[in-house]
């Protein structure tokens, strides 16, 4: 068992890592382009649902992926709406929009599996058979995780993105100040909106990865992850790459828990709050620092 | 009535007709006749003396959470985390109410007991009013992130002996410490759990409105209005800022005397849970003003136990959604209707 320790922590490590990261990402594009998105929570919630029943429906992994990122940018779409249109508080359309999820999702659990907890199983993506249940064969289950790639990939592209291409600079404009930008001719409101529905069709790969890592849908199955990606979001001054980093962290914090308590002990329980205290304590240091700073444009609007 | 109270008050007849109408059709999807449901929503909430005393219940601590939401949102600070604070404060009144020696008589236990959910509400509003205050980190995510502490620290406590062995619940508060049931008052809400919390409830609405308009708490509002200009006159700006986060935690942590002092009379993990995010949702409808709180807080608690009456037809859970679309009806429809306002004022 010994022996065991190191990969099936990297396998916790990783497998948590990846639905937060992708979560992270998504909310770091939305907040680049100055719109605040605490939606993050329910749209994991909400596209998790969608994968399993698009898989359950279709049959195949990738019927349920399409789902998922599809639900998610939905979500995207309603909250780009309320905030640039309909021009309610962003922090507003993020609270009815979980809300919205989590009591959406355990309808729709009722409706479509008459059940209060959880859907059927699913298998999620299986290219290559990976059998056992050792750490190495979990840590193997996690690198061959199409998802898992997906995830990597995303980071450093939209990271690049955001950085060297034009659409990017517009972005990173709409969401340093709007005001000038429009002056500027870049189309604010459309970029913002881009931003969102993308960073939020990103958000919901995540969900998919989460759901599909549990093989089913659970209640609630979000548990707060979403704010934990905003919480890297922050910490990371906003930049992709960093929060995605920052989420293998918080992920290596809590797959120590889980490793550990598997031996028993009772160490482990404090390590669940861990990554919580500790982001709270980085924020306390180093909040001021000018690494830190948040898109100046961030929930301001353009016209008015 | 002034053009801010018409707008509003338009925003939220709209809140209600949007409400009214999605439940309908929710109803309609499950192949249920949307009239005879809504019938027995009603008879099961305002329809009899037991149904009027339970949404009373229901919207005790909803109501807590919503004048403290509110506070914040008067200085422009969104407190998600009454969820946690509320939880927090209500293992503390388990805790603190089990501990009272047993003769101690009442006037001196509830202030008492009052005193320790408020402190506990607002000890743990602290860090996110410390970090929004002078380091100026948005306070949805620290108040979050104070609220998953909570979740772990409270099942962890309970697990290391505060809790009853073998169980997630505290042992039994002193007989003095209960607060009284309204069935008290009148037998006629004989059997519903709704208890003497909700009078300090709807007193702490009108106090808070008051001490508003009438004192120096004022500042708290000033500060959220215009920071720069609040500033200029001298007003300490971040130590009010922190302030208004530990007195809205103070005022959530209130919601505890509903459920431990009036209802159980001990604390079990998840009990009161989702009442701090109901109190967003009470806020964002009767914001600012006491009356509207009140009313909302009502408005919530007959959606919550309305959903019990007709759980048979339609899953309850249908009602957190109808939350968030009324929710963002009533943003909406604000947003317009000031818009259209200030468009007349100025042709």
């Amino acid at each position: 068992m010994n022996g065991q320790v190191v990969p099936a922590f990297l396998a916790a490590t990783l497998e948590m890592s990846v639905p937060l990261g992708l979560a992270a990402i998504g909310g770091a594009l939305s907040e680049r382009a100055g719109v605040p998105n605490i939606a993050l929570e329910g749209i994991l919630l909400g596209s998790a649902f969608a994968a399993v029943a698009g898989m359950v429906a279709s049959g195949s992994a990738i019927g349920g992926l399409v789902c998922g990122a599809l639900t998610g940018a939905t979500f995207g779409l309603v909250h780009a709406a309320l905030v640039l249109r309909g021009r309610i508080d962003a922090i507003v359309s993020g609270l009815a929009l979980n809300l919205v999820a989590a009591g959406g999702t355990r309808t729709l659990l009722r409706a479509f599996y008459h059940s209060s907890a959880n859907s059927p199983n699913v298998r999620g993506f299986s290219l290559v058979e990976v059998a056992g249940s050792s750490g190495g064969h979990g840590l193997l289950r996690v690198l061959v995780d199409p998802l898992t790639w997906v995830f990597v990939g995303l980071a450093v592209l939209v990271a690049r993105g955001l950085r060297a291409t034009r659409w990017g600079l517009w972005v990173r404009a709409a969401g340093n100040d709007p005001r000038s930008a429009y002056a500027a001719a870049v189309p604010v409101a459309g970029v913002r909106l881009g931003a969102v529905v993308v960073g939020s069709a990103i958000t919901g790969l995540g969900g998919v990865a989460l759901a599909f890592s549990q093989h089913q849908f659970q209640a609630g199955m979000s548990g707060g992850r979403g704010f934990i990606a905003l919480a890297a979001v922050i910490v990371s001054g906003w930049r992709p790459e960093r929060a995605a980093l920052a989420c293998v962290a918080f992920a290596a914090l809590e797959a120590a828990g889980f490793v550990l308590q598997d031996r028993g002990g009772a160490l482990p329980a404090a390590f669940a709050v861990l990554p919580y205290v500790g982001t709270l304590l980085v924020l306390v240091l180093f909040a001021r620092g000018r690494s830190f700073q948040a898109p100046r444009g961030l929930g301001v609007l353009h016209d008015e | 009535m002034t053009a801010h109270g018409r707008d509003r008050a338009t925003a939220v007849a709209a809140g209600l007709v949007a409400t009214y109408v999605l439940f309908c059709l929710v109803v309609f999807a499950y192949g249920e006749a949307p009239r005879g449901v809504v019938a027995e929503l009603f008879a099961g909430t305002w329809g009899s003396a037991y149904g009027v005393g339970q949404v009373i219940f229901k919207a005790t601590p909803l109501l807590f959470a919503g004048v403290a939401v509110d506070l914040a949102l008067r200085a422009k600070l969104f407190n998600i985390g009454a969820e946690g604070q509320i939880a927090v404060a209500s293992l503390a009144l388990g805790v603190v109410g089990a501990r009272l020696p047993v003769g101690i008589p009442r006037v001196v236990a509830w202030p008492l007991l009052v005193a320790v959910a408020m402190i506990a509400g607002g000890v743990w509003a602290i860090p996110s009013a410390y970090l929004k205050a002078r380091r100026g980190v948005h306070e949805v995510l620290t108040t979050v992130l104070m609220n998953r502490v909570a979740d772990t620290l409270l099942s962890l406590s309970l697990a290391s002996g505060l809790a009853l062995a073998g169980t997630t619940r505290t042992p039994e508060i002193v007989a003095a410490a209960k607060l009284p049931r309204l069935d008290v008052a009148t037998s006629r809400l004989a059997g519903s759990s709704a208890n003497v919390s909700i009078v300090i409830a709807v007193v702490v609405a009108f106090v808070v409105a008051w001490a508003f308009r009438r004192t120096r708490a004022r500042e708290l509002w000033l500060v959220g209005e215009n920071p720069i200009a609040t500033a200029a006159a001298k007003i300490p700006v971040a130590r009010r800022i922190g302030q208004a986060m530990v007195l809205s935690g103070a005022v959530a942590g209130l919601a505890s005397t509903a459920t431990v002092l009036g209802y159980k009379g001990y604390f079990e993990l998840g009990l009161g849970a989702g009442a701090g995010f109901g109190g967003l949702a009470v806020a964002m409808l009767g914001r600012g003003s006491a009356w509207g709180l009140v009313l909302a807080a009502l408005f919530f608690g007959t959606l919550e136990q309305g959903g019990l009456a007709v759980n048979a037809h339609v899953p309850r859970e249908v009602m957190s959604v109808l939350e968030g679309a009324a929710i963002v009806v009533v943003a909406v429809v604000e947003r317009w209707s000031a818009r259209a306002t200030q468009a007349e004022a100025v042709a």
